[in-house]
């Protein structure tokens, strides 16, 4: 009999499911953090508005890391792989996903790319989200790390407006600080923004083009590659038996 | 606009569902979404209303129970007003969500034979 509202009708069932809308990616991430994890391999979801900055601080890095550590990158946009030229231009292997009309990447666009031979032995991962303040915070990857980039010609309250980004991020990159002198926008208020959509706030300031801030930055990736011990030169060709 | 994608993962859930009771028709679909989820809730109920047609779904409702952001200190569990820093105001722990990032199937009801 109908469970829900008493009325008696035999032939109502009212079901309990209580599981997350987005279960089947979830377990799409849970296989690529496997992976990952088994690998050795520094995962980095890099997400933000388009324009933020993302590509530029990602060049930076990949030259800063050449001969130090094998990086690679994963590239989501609506249509062409510019992103993914561009990095590969700045010396590492970059896959380029082109997700038509979908405003975010998912796991299981993630995994096929991981399946591409040129990012096999990389240690370092980037996923370079698709440009969007908004969609690709609802979805696990498998990363190990949310960043997000926000460029200060952003605004100070772009946090304040797109809490439900900055809560995923465990790093924020205020990115674009050289061009702090011609904006009527303070550093500070940006973090006091993030103060208030993030427990734990971790911020650095940067520009990937005058270089400033970009060691604390490169820092930071370097004590996460630490911390995931292993050896340099890691595994990650994914190449597995789906049963 | 990934309400759409949602809806998309949503209908297969409820039709695999609906498949495994032998069911004439879903009535109702009940889900949870929080003010923290990054989803829209308006958005989803227009993406119901273009995915249900012809499916096992089409004369269902979708109830969406929306669930408040509430976020309270991790440490002395204290909770915090809306607006307020997210690092407690009396100890100095960081804040953690309590509620709000829900994006749940919770029911669905369904005719059966």
């Amino acid at each position: 009999m109908c469970e829900t509202c008493g009325c008696g009708d035999p032939h109502m069932v009212s079901v309990e499911i209580q599981e997350r809308i987005l279960s089947v990616n979830d377990r799409a991430a849970a296989h690529n953090r496997e992976h990952f994890a088994a690998h050795g391999v520094l995962a980095i979801n890099l997400m933000g508005s388009p324009g933020s900055g993302k590509t530029a601080v990602l060049e930076a890095t990949a030259r800063a890391f050449t001969g130090r550590c094998r990086v690679a990158a994963i590239a989501g946009d609506l249509e062409t792989d510019r992103d993914a030229e561009r990095l590969r231009t700045a010396g590492i292997p970059a896959r380029a996903i082109t997700t038509g009309s979908a405003c975010h990447l998912d796991a299981s666009m993630v995994h096929h790319a991981l399946h591409h031979e040129s990012l096999h032995g990389a240690r370092l991962l980037f996923i370079e989200n698709v440009g969007n303040l908004v969609c690709p915070a609802v979805y696990d990857l498998g990363q190990a790390f949310n960043v997000v980039a926000l460029s200060v010609t952003e605004g100070e309250d772009k946090p304040l407006k797109y809490p439900v980004m900055f809560r995923k991020a465990d790093l924020v990159l205020v990115t674009k600080t050289d061009l702090l002198p011609h904006l009527d926008v303070r550093a500070g208020a940006i973090d006091e923004a993030l103060g208030r959509v993030m427990p734990e706030p971790a911020v650095f300031h940067l520009s990937a083009r005058s270089g400033d801030g970009l060691g604390r930055w490169f820092n930071w990736l370097e004590d996460q590659l630490k911390a995931r011990g292993g050896p340099d030169a890691g595994h990650p060709a994914h190449g597995h038996h789906h049963g | 606009m990934h309400e759409y994608s949602l809806m998309t993962a949503l209908m297969d859930r409820v039709e695999e569902e609906a498949g495994a009771h032998r069911a004439l028709a879903v009535h109702r679909v009940r889900v949870r979404i929080g003010e923290l989820s990054g989803v829209e809730p308006d958005l989803l109920d227009a993406a119901f209303a273009i995915v249900r047609d012809g499916t096992i779904c089409a004369r269902a409702t979708l109830e969406i129970e929306r669930v408040a952001a509430r976020w309270e200190c991790s440490r002395c569990r204290r909770p915090l007003d809306p607006g307020e820093r997210l690092n407690c105001a009396a100890c100095g722990a960081p804040a953690a969500l309590a509620a709000g990032d829900e994006i749940l199937l919770g029911q669905i009801e369904l005719e059966v034979p």
